[in-house]
């Protein structure tokens, strides 16, 4: 029982990263329609950014907890400036070209500066211990994790659906002409949305630093399990990006403790889940079919 | 792109007119060298997961040795004009092969060294057999190299699975615990890894409790499943045994740290790592795990006057690929010089059987059988964050594992 128990906390763990990544993949495709293959690049960036303030500036990871999503925040909203706003009136294959091409150039530049090697990054001292549940202990780090991600979760939720941006967001997102018929400036929430959708990655990755490897292709790997989390969510739903994604972390988490005896199902199960999923409900788990792509 | 292909085709014309000109390869005098020059190439992984352990530095170490032979010769050497050629395969087997292809046809290269990745050493084991030309594989492990898939112009030198496994598997049972859980990646090396351990555990006494297989690459960097599992096991284990490499062994370990196994009885053994692994996970980290190296920069005086020597080049200490390629290219160059030609075939014949003692090799012999180069290996622990003096001064050497004991017998597979 504690077992099943300890693989479930763990599910949702890895699920909490998934989530926040793919959130941030929905509001940028809900409201821009542009898939950001760069967005593991960011996240990579947000891990890394905290390892150099600690290293270079002394920085410690709860002041990286706020600089780095802000700062890449920023950065995207730059971006989308500069670049990414051109990607409306294009063919969707320079999307693909864009944002690819930018991740390539985000991780060589880190290469440049600091090699493939994994950097070390140490758990920030107050959240070392364990948390003893009764059943089972957990590392502490886990669980302020998973906390974390649930109370942001939540926080996104509520500006979305009680709040006027959220308001004009979703529209926005939904039916962006009709919101536009209604006089509303659809384009100026363009940009903080993308900005915000960065961040969320960036705070994923300072998350990662402490418990997972920090390189330049950290991003890369994960980016797939989460491509395949958005297209079960079904692309640009909010909820449903969320859901599949501390889903899809269960399944992982399970099917690695249970399934271990056929290593190729517990590797591959977030595709078949994914396969099924599309011929079941073509535009995801919560897409809607009509929505325009 | 045009530019190195020119280059190439007038390098490779050089070596035609040379190679002609030369007619018969006893008519020539003083002309015993190939277009009158020697040529070293290094193949490795120069932008990918092992560019630190090998990659750049490689060459560096490379061009040691040929500085370092010049300088010891002077005007005896059999020749001043000595080179380096450099590629990058990618970790990949059929880049490996054109690479390697390319450097022997087309760049004159008379040895290739370095390699990492088995796959693609094999595949580099088939062209050099096939072109008649040497080949020093350092930065593999596959025991296939002197096993089924080896040939007259194929070395292994640094170190290989069966090295790694009855160095760490036999040393650890006897000393930490009899009862292990193996954990490694799915996949050739991974596998190899963990059939090798479980033999030299068994062979040991001690007994391998649990074993899995984790998806590779593991795209979702979590290996919390199989922490979990370890303490739960019956008997429980006394050691985890990680075969992971790299960024993925990274990962492993900081789980290891989180879960707070070692508390729970559970001791750590990592199957193969280097010391750019030690210093990305920092010894805090691994305080106490102990490994089997194949070289140490800071064992004695004499590696650390190499690392000294390194470090002023590279900017970093060497590991123990590093410091392989240095002996290897010189071996090779001294073995030239004896024979007074760089004829492939006059040069195995110098090699086979001979003794050397050098920065890298110790008690070093390259076996005439199945071209296996034995030296001694070291049981080595990482030093507690307290105990590391200096930076890069991560590990001490708890035994030295004897040349004669360290390396496999003579696969009755290898016909050379």
């Amino acid at each position: 029982m504690s077992g099943f128990a300890q693989n479930t906390f763990n599910g949702l763990v890895s699920g909490a990263f998934y989530a926040l990544l793919a959130l941030g993949l929905a509001v940028i495709f809900g409201m821009l329609r542009v898939v950001n293959f760069a967005h593991g690049a960011f996240y990579m960036l947000g891990a890394f950014g905290a390892y150099v303030l600690l290293t270079e500036a002394g920085v410690p990871f709860w002041a990286a907890l706020v600089i780095m999503p802000v700062g890449l925040g920023l950065l995207g909203m730059a971006l989308e400036r500069a670049v990414i706003h051109r990607l409306t009136r294009l063919d969707p294959l320079y999307n693909f070209l864009l944002t690819f091409g930018l991740t390539l150039i985000l991780q060589d530049l880190v290469k440049l500066r600091y090699g493939v090697q994994s950097s070390p990054y140490a758990t920030p001292s107050l959240l070392s211990g364990t948390v003893n549940f009764g059943l089972f202990d957990f590392p502490t780090y886990r669980v302020f994790i998973l906390g974390f991600a649930v109370l942001l979760c939540v926080a996104v939720w509520w500006v979305l659906t009680r709040t006027r941006i959220g308001m004009v967001v979703r529209a926005a997102t939904e039916r962006p002409d009709l919101t536009r018929a209604f006089g509303i400036d659809v384009g100026r929430w363009v940009t903080p949305v993308f900005g915000f959708g960065i961040g969320l990655a960036g705070l994923a990755g300072v998350l990662a630093a402490p418990m997972r490897a920090v390189n330049p292709l950290m991003g890369a790997d994960l980016i797939i399990v989460v491509f395949a989390v958005v297209v079960i969510g079904g692309l640009g739903s909010i909820f449903g990006s969320v859901a599949a994604g501390f889903g899809i972390g269960l399944v992982q988490a399970w099917g690695e403790a249970y399934l271990s005896n056929f290593p190729i199902v517990s590797q591959t199960i977030v595709f078949v889940v994914m396969a099924v999923v599309l011929l079941w409900r073509p535009a995801g788990l919560f897409g809607r079919e009509e929505a325009p792509a | 792109m045009r530019r190195t292909v020119g280059v190439a085709a007038v390098s490779a014309a050089v070596v035609l007119v040379a190679g002609c000109g030369g007619g018969g390869p006893q008519s020539g005098g003083d002309q015993k060298l190939t277009g009158d020059k020697i040529v070293l190439g290094v193949l490795n992984d120069q932008s990918g997961a092992y560019s630190e352990l090998s990659g750049k530095n490689s060459v560096t170490a490379v061009e040691m040795a040929i500085a370092d032979f010049t300088a010891k010769y002077g005007d005896k050497a059999v020749t001043k004009d000595i080179t380096v050629e450099t590629a990058d395969h990618q970790n990949k087997p059929d880049v490996a092969n054109s690479k390697a292809q390319e450097m022997y046809d087309r760049k004159g290269v008379d040895l290739i060294l370095d390699v990492p990745t088995s796959s693609a050493a094999l595949k580099v084991a088939d062209v050099a057999k096939e072109k008649k030309k040497l080949y020093f594989n350092i930065g593999a492990a596959t025991t296939d190299l002197t096993g089924k898939s080896c040939n007259k112009y194929t070395f292994h030198y640094a170190y290989d699975t069966y090295m790694l496994a009855n160095g760490t598997g036999k040393t650890t049972t006897e000393q930490i615990g009899k009862n292990w859980y193996i954990l490694y990646p799915n996949y050739a090396f991974g596998q190899d890894m963990e059939k090798s351990f479980s033999t030299a555990i068994t062979a040991a006494g001690g007994k391998v409790v649990g074993k899995d297989g984790a998806p590779f690459p593991n795209t979702s960097g979590d290996f919390s499943t199989f922490l979990l599992k370890a303490p739960t096991l019956n008997p429980k284990p006394d050691v985890l045994g990680t075969m992971q490499a790299g960024a993925e062994l990274v990962n492993v370990v900081k789980q290891y740290n989180e879960f707070k196994l070692r508390d729970k009885g559970v001791g750590l053994a990592v199957g193969l790592m280097f010391l750019t692994d030690i210093h990305s996970l920092t010894p805090a980290a691994l305080a106490g795990t102990t490994y089997t190296d194949a070289w140490y920069w800071n064992f004695d005086a004499k590696n650390r006057e190499f690392a000294d020597r390194f470090q002023q080049k590279a900017g970093t200490r060497p590991t123990f690929a590093h410091a392989a390629n240095y002996s290897a290219a010189l071996q090779y160059l001294e073995a030239v010089q004896a024979a007074g030609t760089d004829d492939a075939d006059a040069v195995v014949k110098g090699l086979e059987g001979k003794t050397v003692e050098d920065v890298f090799l110790r008690n070093g012999k390259i076996r005439a059988e199945d071209h296996r180069v034995v030296h001694d290996a070291y049981l080595a622990q990482v030093k507690p964050q307290s105990e590391v003096a200096e930076p890069w001064d991560y590990v001490k050497v708890l035994k030295t594992i004897p040349a004669a004991e360290a390396f496999r017998a003579p696969s009755a597979d290898c016909k050379l």
